[in-house]
C-alpha cells in the first residue's frame, strides 16, 4: 500500500481478508452467552443468557441502563474481562462460524484488532498518557503487521487524517492530553478501525462528550461503517442516539436482553414494558411534556435477581405468572419481533385485557417493603442491601 | 406567574488567574464567567445549558458566593450578597442552596443520612430546636420519597438516585427560596432520572422554591424549566421563555446546539435538518474578540469579530426575546 503523507484520505481502498471470511453475511453470533462475577460477597450474574446475531455492515444497538449487562457483553466478545473476578459460566460466541471462547490466548490475539476492536467509553483513561498518540496508533501495525517504526507512523498519521484530526502530520508526536475529549475519541477511533476489522463494538463512545462533538463522532462512526462495510455494535443508554442510527436494537434488563427489534419497530411500538416505560420516561427535546412517567423502583441487585420475570417488581402489569420461575424466554412475539414478556402481544396491540395491576407508587411502596424486610437469606449484611447493579469496569 | 424577582445578577464576572514559571506569576485569565446578568423570579425555574467549559457551573458557584466575584453585583431580595459579612451571610445562605452533580462525592461517606440531612441544623442552630431536629430530618427525608427509617444508613447503602434525594433533603432543610441545582440528574440513568425530575418538580409547587437549573441535557432543561439561558464561553448568548428558545431560537449557536440533540424518534431519521459545528469550543483563556461564536458560525461577517452584540431582545418572529447576535433570525429546529 502507498502512503501519501500529505494527502487526506478520505476513502480507503482496502486490503483483503485473511482466513476469516462470513458465512451468509453473519459475521458475529453470540448464544447464550453466560457471565458471572464471583466475588467474596457472592456470585453476581452480570449475563445470563444473551444470544443475538450480526451481519456485515449492520448496526446493532445494546440498549440498557447501568449495570444491566451491556459493557460486559461487549467484554466477554473482546475477550477483555478480568478474570477472576469474571468468569464465562457459559455460551458461544461465534466470529465468522469458529466459537472465539474456545481459541487459546495467542490466537485470540489474532482476532482481537485485525477482526473485531472496540472503541472505549473514556478515551482519556483509555490511552496511555505517557506515549505519543502517533506511536499508540502505530504499535497496532508494529505488532499485528510486523511494521518498521517509519512506515506504522506513516500509517498512523494516515488514520489521523482519515478521522479528521486538523494537522495530523504535525501532531502525530502529541500526547493524549493535548487533545480535546472530542479529539481524543477521534484518536481511539482511528486505533480501533486501524487493522480494517469486520466488526467494531463502541461502548458509549460519546457519553462523555458534549452534543455538538457527539454529533461529529457519531457522523464519523456512520462514514467509516459505511466505507469498510464494518458491523457495529453500539452499546449506549442515550435513546436518541439509538433512533439516529440503528438497523436493530436489542434492549437489556439485568442482564438478558429483553426485547429485539428493527429500530423502527421498536420505537413505534415496544413490545416489552420496560422498553416501553425506558421511552415513555425520557423528556423529549420537540415537546414540553408534563409529568414525566417514571419507571418506579430501581435495577435489581444482580446477586439477587427476583425470581421470575426480572423486571416484574416495576411492572404495572405484573401479574402471578410474572413472579414464578422460569423468567419468560426472548420469544418471537410478531414478524422478526423478539420480546420476553408473557404479556407482548397484548402490549403490541393495546389490548384492553392487559390489566394495570401496579400504579408507579403502588412499585416504590412495594420495592420498600422489600428493602425493610429482604426477602432473601437471613444474614444479609447492609452492604448486600445495596440495590444498585454491579457495573464492572 | 408572580414577577417577584428573587435574585438579581447584574454583569457577573468571574476570571481565574493562570499561573506559570518559577515564581508563579500571573500570565492570563481564564474567563471563566465573563459579563453575566439575569433576574430570577419568585416560584420560577431558569434553566442554564451549556457545552462544558461554558462557565455554567462556575457561575452556579458565584451564585452560591461559594467563590468572590472579579466584577458584578448579586442581590437577593434586595440585598447585595457580595458585601454581606458573617452572621448576616450565613442567614443569607439559609435562603439559596445547592444540589451538587455526583451523588457519589457530594455526601461525606463517614457520615449517616441523618447527619447530612441534618447538618444544615448545626450550622443554623436557630432553625430547629435541637431535640425537633432528628424528626424534621425524617420528615425531610419523607419529603423526598426516602423511607424515614433509614436515617441512621450511610450513603454506599443507598443508590445513585436515592443519594442524589438525598441531597435534595439536605438542599430543602432550611427551608431556601432558591435552590441551584449543578446538573442533578446527568449522573443517573434513564429511568431513575425521571423520578428526580419528577421529585424536584413537586416539591417547587409544594414548596414555593424557585430553581437555577444548570445542565447540559437540553431535552431535561426544557421539561423543567420556565426560562432558559444558552452560555457559550462565559456569556448568556440566547435568553428567553421556553417555548421562544426551543421552538424560535434566533442566535445560531443555540440553532446548532438545537440540531445536534438526537431525538428518540428514528423517523426522523435523515429528515431532520443538522447543524454539525466544526472545531472544537475555544479555549476561555483566549476567547475569540468581539461575538466569541464567529470563529465556528456560518453566518460570521467581519462586524462579528470587531463589534461585540449584546444581549438585547431581537424579534424572533412571533414575538421577541434576548439575543445576542448581529444577525439573529428565527429559525425551526425542533418543533
Amino acid at each position: 500500500m502507498t502512503v501519501g503523507t500529505g494527502r487526506t484520505a478520505d476513502v480507503e481502498v482496502l486490503d483483503t481478508r485473511g482466513a476469516w471470511i462470513p458465512v451468509d453475511g453473519l459475521v458475529l453470533e453470540v448464544e447464550q452467552l453466560q457471565v458471572e462475577f464471583r466475588t467474596r460477597e457472592g456470585v453476581a450474574k452480570a449475563i445470563n443468557g444473551v444470544s443475538f446475531v450480526l451481519h456485515q455492515g449492520e448496526t446493532l444497538a445494546i440498549l440498557g441502563e447501568s449495570g444491566s449487562g451491556k459493557s460486559v457483553t461487549a467484554q466477554a466478545i473482546m475477550g477483555i474481562l478480568d478474570s477472576p473476578p469474571a468468569f464465562i459460566a457459559g455460551g458461544e460466541v461465534r466470529y465468522c462460524g469458529q466459537d472465539i471462547l474456545k481459541l487459546s490466548e495467542n490466537e485470540r490475539r489474532r482476532v482481537r484488532g485485525p477482526e473485531i476492536s472496540m472503541v472505549f467509553q473514556d478515551a482519556l483513561s483509555a490511552l496511555n498518557p505517557v506515549f505519543s498518540v502517533g506511536w499508540q496508533i502505530a504499535e497496532m501495525f508494529r505488532k499485528h503487521r510486523g511494521m518498521n517504526k517509519t512506515d506504522s507512523l506513516a500509517q498512523a498519521v494516515r488514520l489521523m487524517q482519515r478521522v479528521q484530526i486538523p494537522g495530523a502530520a504535525q501532531r502525530v508526536k502529541a500526547y493524549p492530553h493535548q487533545f480535546s475529549g472530542g479529539m481524543r475519541q477521534r484518536i481511539m477511533i482511528a486505533m480501533a478501525i486501524a487493522l480494517d476489522p469486520a466488526v467494531l463494538i463502541a461502548d458509549e463512545p460519546t457519553t462523555a462528550l458534549d452534543v455538538t462533538v457527539q454529533a461529529q463522532i457519531m457522523q464519523l462512526l456512520k462514514d467509516l461503517q459505511q466505507e469498510r462495510k464494518m458491523g457495529l455494535i453500539l452499546i449506549t443508554h442515550d435513546l436518541g442516539v439509538v433512533a439516529d442510527v440503528a438497523d436493530r436494537i436489542a434492549v437489556m434488563y439485568a442482564g438478558r436482553i429483553v426485547e429485539q427489534a428493527d429500530a423502527f419497530e421498536l420505537y413505534a411500538r415496544p413490545a416489552h414494558p420496560y422498553t416501553k416505560g425506558l421511552l415513555e420516561s425520557i423528556p423529549r427535546l420537540d415537546q414540553k411534556g408534563e409529568t414525566l412517567d417514571a419507571i418506579g423502583g430501581l435495577p435489581p441487585n444482580l446477586m439477587h435477581i427476583p425470581p421470575g420475570c426480572p423486571f416484574n417488581p416495576r411492572c404495572h402489569h405484573a401479574q402471578d405468572i410474572c413472579r414464578v420461575d422460569p423468567p419468560p424466554p426472548l420469544r418471537e412475539v410478531a414478524r422478526h419481533r423478539f420480546a420476553a414478556c408473557h404479556f407482548s402481544e397484548l402490549l403490541l396491540t393495546d389490548s384492553p385485557e392487559l390489566e394495570v395491576t401496579q400504579t408507579t407508587e403502588e412499585v416504590e411502596a412495594h420495592l420498600e417493603r422489600e428493602l425493610q424486610y429482604p426477602m432473601t437469606d437471613a444474614g444479609l449484611d447492609h452492604e448486600e442491601e445495596v440495590e444498585r447493579g454491579v457495573e464492572p469496569q | 406567574m408572580n414577577r417577584e424577582v428573587v435574585l438579581k445578577a447584574e454583569n457577573l464576572v468571574k476570571h481565574y488567574p493562570i499561573k506559570a514559571g518559577v515564581l508563579r506569576r500571573t500570565v492570563g485569565h481564564v474567563k471563566a464567567v465573563d459579563g453575566v446578568s439575569f433576574e430570577l423570579y419568585k416560584g420560577e425555574t431558569l434553566g442554564i445549558v451549556g457545552e462544558s467549559g461554558c462557565g455554567k457551573s462556575s457561575l452556579g458557584r458565584l451564585l452560591m458566593r461559594l467563590e468572590e466575584p472579579t466584577a458584578g453585583k448579586l442581590t437577593f431580595d434586595g440585598v447585595d450578597m457580595y458585601s454581606q459579612k458573617g452572621a448576616e451571610m450565613r442567614r443569607l445562605r439559609r435562603d439559596i442552596q445547592i444540589v451538587f452533580q455526583d451523588p457519589y462525592t457530594s455526601l461525606n461517606p463517614r457520615k449517616t443520612v441523618g447527619d447530612i440531612v441534618g447538618e444544615p441544623f448545626e450550622i443554623h442552630s436557630d432553625v430547629v430546636r435541637k431535640a425537633d431536629r432528628r424528626r424534621r430530618v425524617q420528615e425531610l427525608l419523607d419529603l423526598v420519597g426516602l423511607n424515614p427509617e433509614h436515617i441512621n444508613r450511610y450513603p454506599h447503602q443507598f443508590s445513585g438516585g436515592q443519594r442524589q434525594r438525598i441531597g435534595i433533603a439536605r438542599g430543602v432543610a432550611l427551608n431556601p427560596k432558591v435552590i441551584i441545582c449543578d446538573e442533578p440528574v446527568s449522573a443517573l440513568d434513564v429511568s431513575v432520572q425521571a423520578q428526580v425530575v419528577n421529585l424536584l418538580e413537586s416539591l417547587q409547587s409544594e414548596l414555593g422554591l424557585a430553581y437555577i437549573f444548570i445542565a447540559h441535557d437540553l431535552s431535561v432543561v426544557r421539561h423543567i424549566s420556565d426560562r432558559v439561558g444558552v452560555m457559550y464561553l462565559g456569556k448568556i448568548v440566547e435568553m428567553g421563555d421556553e417555548d421562544q428558545i426551543y421552538s424560535r431560537p434566533t442566535h445560531p449557536y443555540t440553532q446548532a446546539l438545537l440540531s445536534a440533540v438526537p431525538l428518540p424518534d428514528p423517523t426522523l431519521r435523515n429528515i431532520r435538518e443538522q447543524i454539525v459545528l466544526s472545531g472544537d469550543v475555544p479555549s476561555p483563556a483566549n476567547p475569540p474578540t468581539a461575538c466569541r461564536f464567529h470563529t465556528r458560525c456560518w453566518k460570521a461577517q467581519e462586524i462579528c469579530s470587531i463589534e461585540e452584540p449584546l444581549l438585547v431582545e431581537r424579534p424572533d418572529g412571533e414575538s421577541a426575546h434576548d439575543s445576542a447576535c448581529h444577525f439573529a433570525e428565527p429559525r425551526v429546529i425542533v418543533a
